[in-house]
């Protein structure tokens, strides 16, 4: 007789054998709150929920396959993928297609591509390997390689201009840096720098992002042109008030006042129907993710795993933060999607590549330490 | 760094950072957790404001215009509902392209396009704006028929504003036209600019214009749901409009029609008044002008005729024409006279046909005189000696002290124009008058001489015909003043309330009833035996009268012919009349200007005038204008 129960059991346990639980319940939990958000926000006509409940579905799977891949096998991807990403990126340089004014896709005649969204994995990736390979002699000239490594592809994706994209892999190619051990006294150097340097860099920026910036001082100054955005998104979330307005009550959500309201300024449509209360439940959610996140990177074997693991938790910080910074008012508003919750199915892939990877690295950390 | 890494040390150093990582991460949400409350908790009540503000869109529901009606239910001006093509901008991709398309379906006009273009300027992007106005049923089905190319483009029914009378009786009606920023600036001062959102008609002269605030009525408003593009979703509440006030007025339409029939294509002006109540039962102004021109906004063409024309049709004579009253004012002086004590109905003048005062002789208008001239005679037959007598006996001062009590030189106060802005206050002589009239010393004296011609209603003299008219009803009144006005009631349409405008009699001169009963017989007498006997021949009533003609030209000297005098320097005719005389019911003054002699010109309209109001016919044979001079009236 056939041992189906324990066939069955065995599967399950295979199924299952790479996948970190808490990690999946608090994403879960996110992307419950951002599928009802996406479902309030194109409430009023191009209904989205279903067709992000698919883009879930495909994401998750990625996050199966790439939870079962042992970080070895993960290493092996990091030289090729970040040389296919700079190779793209060139191409976009070169031959890119214009949208609004910003040289970001690559026509591949049946579809476009955004080679900078590679960037988001492949620059941790590299940098990682780059790091565990000169572990053992690890000198002052292997950071400056290392930053010429982030710096190159950071330039590239600046200069199409894609502002958002080029901070979030800067900073995830920045995380990686700063726990290899980056000294100290380099990184004061580098604010120092930075700040004496902000004059010159600022005449660098386009028009259009120095009135963004000049419109987040003071959103007031420009209230029907660049700062009319950013005032109604804080509208709604000042409106939204302690309990908010209840869900699809919003008025600033449902009467078109708010832009952009299923992608990147969804969490004002979140903040204005569930209030405060639900703004403190989502950061809740986003402090657990990132404390499992620090939690896993603490716990792997590798320099390799440790470095990826906290440049992937550091990297959905920044992406939170400055979502809801920039939609809240207190920072610039740049491209970036509040993450699990903004409708797109990249950015849900890429960001569940990370979690796959992170999942990867605690799942195969007894294997490695045997 | 050494060359070769310790491991533990490494891992100790990577531990540490995670720390400071997850610190800096808690730091930066508290941060943004500190920002949420102060957005959300803080300021809340600022943002739920703003949010609703946003939303929120008040449009208003522009209240029906009260309608004015004559005294007999006659309708002087009403609303009455067209369709109109209306295109809501917000609605519209291009919009010169839609209306390129509209024109190849429904007729639009430059001006069309013109007013259309004035009207974007000013309205607000949800509400919808006309493009052409009263379509005709074969249009609207035009339409109807291409109403799917057309998205944001209607048909609504709108009301329009409409004077069924045309030209009859339009200086006293007035008209409504567009809202201007003068206009405004007067509803901003009255503080009903809150009422006036959506209102783009406003009075501008006349009953429309006075009683502006009583016809406009109570805007009522819908609050609705408006999108960020402006889009109008869903009404929240809708409070309704009420209606203004209707206007009854004491005119009578049919009355003031044959007054300005008779006036034909001659200048001048009429105003009856019922001495019992100083209802206006008429008040002609001529020529007239059309005012269904001025309410969809007036052509410059129109315009421009109507305002450069040289009888000036804009004017409004009865209230603005300020007319020196020639011998009507003799009935006036008389009754001074007496009330003062300075004559006797019997004392009497001989009248060489001159009086000298000084060195200037100033001379009646039939040569030889009169002969002896007791008060009766001095107004049957106009004997301008006697009065230029009686003027140097009573003094400049008494005269206007007098002439003052009846209102003349003062507004009357007649329900019409913005407060008392459009009527004029005409020139009642004093001492103190001409002082604050001229600005050297010089000319500021009053010389005696100037009293003399005062006394035959010449020299400074000048007032407009509504003040004859009052002081002619004063004198029907035996002394008991009304102010005149137009309005009989208004009624309040949701209640059907009627609510009186003039109760109350606003003074009473206390005259002597002999002395009143002198001058009606007086005036009685000029009707059958004087200068308006001819006029009034025949007349089944007895009617108090009294002709006058008022120099526009001195003639220093010379006589007057009127053959040979240009037409606008010719003098302007002039009658005052009330009957029955025993139990007046009408009292009137007429003027017509370069009219010659009054008992020729002015007379004859007076007859007609009572006549249809006391008969209800007009005089035989009274149609066409009596041209044939009356030699014998000749005196005046």
């Amino acid at each position: 007789m056939i041992d189906i129960v324990g066939t069955l059991r065995r599967s399950w346990q295979q199924l299952i054998a790479h996948i970190d639980f808490p990690l999946l319940l608090i994403t879960l939990a996110i992307m419950g709150v951002g599928l009802a958000t996406v479902n309030s926000a194109t409430w009023d006509s191009n209904h989205r929920m279903l067709s992000q409940l698919g883009n879930m579905g495909i994401a998750m799977i990625v996050m199966w396959f790439v939870a079962r891949l042992p970080p070895q096998k993960l290493m092996r991807f990091a030289i090729p993928l970040y040389i296919l990403g700079v190779v793209l990126l060139i191409a976009v340089f070169l031959f890119g297609i214009k949208v609004n004014g910003a040289k970001r896709w690559l026509s591949l005649g049946f579809t476009r591509i955004q080679p900078s969204e590679i960037m988001k994995i492949a620059m941790p990736l590299m940098l990682a390997w780059y790091f565990q390979k000169y572990e053992a002699v690890l000198k002052m000239k292997h950071f400056m390689i290392a930053s010429t490594l982030l710096i190159v592809p950071f330039a590239l994706i600046a200069k199409q201009p894609d502002l958002g994209t080029a901070l979030l892999v800067g900073a995830v190619g920045f995380y990686v840096i700063f726990f290899a051990g980056l000294p100290w006294k380099v990184i004061i150097g580098l604010i120092v720098a930075g700040a004496s340097a902000a004059p010159f860099l600022w005449n660098m920026l386009h028009d259009y992002q120095q009135k963004r910036i000049l419109t987040l001082i003071d959103p007031t100054t420009d209230p029907l042109g660049s700062g009319y955005h950013i005032i109604q998104s804080i509208i709604a979330i000042g409106s939204g008030g302690a309990f908010g307005k209840g869900y699809l009550n919003g008025t600033q959500t449902h009467l078109e006042f708010i832009p952009e309201k299923h992608t990147d300024f969804i969490f004002a449509v979140y903040s204005e129907e569930w209030g405060l209360l639900g703004n403190a439940t989502l950061v809740f959610l986003y402090t657990l993710l990132i404390g499992r996140g620090l939690i896993i990177a603490s716990a792997a074997p590798t320099l390799f795993s440790r470095l990826l693991a906290g440049a992937i938790t550091l990297g959905f910080f920044t992406y939170a933060f400055i979502n809801m910074g920039m939609v809240s008012g207190i920072l610039p508003v740049v491209g970036v999607p509040l993450p699990f919750m903004s409708y797109g199915g990249t950015a849900l892939v890429t960001l569940f590549l990370g979690i796959g990877m992170l999942m990867s690295i605690h799942t195969h950390r007894m294997l490695v330490k045997k | 760094m050494g060359d070769f890494n310790n491991p533990e040390a490494d891992l100790d150093r990577f531990r540490f950072r995670i720390g400071f990582a997850a610190v800096a991460v808690l730091l930066a949400f508290g941060l943004l957790i500190g920002r949420f409350v102060w957005l959300q908790v803080i300021q809340h009540d600022f943002y739920r404001t703003r949010a609703e503000d946003n939303r929120i869109a008040l449009i208003p529901i522009v209240p029906n215009r009260g309608v004015i009606t004559d005294r007999n239910g006659v309708v002087l001006a009403h609303n009455y509902s067209a369709f109109t093509l209306e295109i809501t901008p917000s609605q519209v991709g291009d919009l010169e392209a839609t209306i390129d398309a509209l024109a190849d379906v429904i007729d639009i006009q430059p001006k069309d396009r013109k007013r259309f273009k004035r009207l974007l300027d000013e309205a607000k992007n949800f509400e919808s704006i006309p493009i052409r106005t009263r379509l005709t049923d074969g249009e609207v089905a035009k339409f109807a028929a291409h109403r799917y190319r057309f998205p944001g483009v209607e048909v609504k029914a709108r009301l329009f504003r409409q004077y069924p009378l045309g030209a009859i009786a339009s200086h006293a009606i007035g008209y409504i036209g567009r809202i201007t920023e003068r206009d405004l600036k007067w509803i901003e001062e009255s503080e009903r600019q809150a009422n006036y959102k959506g209102t783009d008609h406003v009075g501008k002269t006349g009953l429309e214009q006075h009683y502006e605030f009583e016809l406009h009525g109570e805007t009522g408003y819908e609050e609705v749901e408006i999108d960020a593009g402006g889009r109008a979703l869903r009404s929240l509440k809708r409070i309704p409009p009420v209606s203004g006030n209707n206007l009854a007025l004491t005119l009578d339409a049919k009355l003031q029609e044959i007054t300005e029939q008779a006036f034909g294509d001659r200048k001048g002006s009429l105003v009856a008044i019922d001495p019992s109540t100083g209802g206006i039962l008429a008040l002609v102004s001529t020529p007239t002008y059309d005012p269904n021109l001025f309410v969809d906004g007036i052509t410059p063409d129109n315009w421009k005729e109507l305002n450069e024309h040289p009888s000036k049709p804009m004017v409004n004579r009865a209230i603005n024409g300020a007319y020196p009253p020639g011998s009507t004012f003799k009935p006036f002086m008389a009754l001074a006279a007496l009330e003062m004590g300075k004559r006797t109905p019997n004392q009497a003048i001989s009248d060489p046909g001159y009086f000298n005062f000084g060195n200037h002789q100033f001379r009646d208008d039939k040569k030889g005189g009169h002969g002896s001239v007791d008060m009766y005679k001095s107004i049957v037959h106009s004997c301008d000696t006697y009065y230029y007598m009686l003027a140097n006996d009573m003094g400049i001062d008494n005269i206007a002290k007098f002439m003052g009590s009846l209102g003349l030189g003062q507004r009357t106060g007649i329900d019409l124009g913005k407060d008392d802005s459009g009527e004029s206050k005409g020139v009642l002589p004093s001492q103190e008058w001409k002082k604050q009239r001229f600005k050297k010393p010089e000319q500021q004296k009053w010389y005696a001489g100037e009293t003399i011609s005062i006394g035959i209603g010449q020299g400074y003299n000048a007032y407009t015909p509504i003040q004859l008219a009052q002081a002619t009803a004063t004198l029907a009144n035996n002394g008991v003043m009304f102010r005149p006005h137009l309005v009989q009631y208004l009624i309040d349409t949701k209640t059907g309330e009627k609510r009186p405008v003039e109760p109350k009699p606003i003074r009473d001169l206390q005259w002597k009833q002999s002395n009143v009963d002198v001058i009606r017989r007086a005036m009685v007498g000029v009707n059958k035996e004087g200068t308006g006997t001819r006029a009034f021949a025949g007349a089944p009533y007895e009617a108090a009268g009294k002709t006058g003609t008022a120099q526009v030209f001195s003639l220093k000297g010379a006589q007057y012919k009127e053959h040979s005098t240009k037409k606008e320097l010719r003098d302007h005719a002039l009658f005052i009349a009330y009957a029955p005389a025993d139990k007046p019911k009408i009292a009137l003054a007429v003027l017509v200007e370069n009219g010659g002699f009054g008992a020729q010109s002015a007379a004859p309209i007076a007859r007609m005038v009572i006549d249809y109001y006391l008969l209800g016919k007009l005089p035989a044979g009274a149609a066409k204008e009596d041209v044939a001079a009356i030699e014998e009236d000749t005196e005046e």
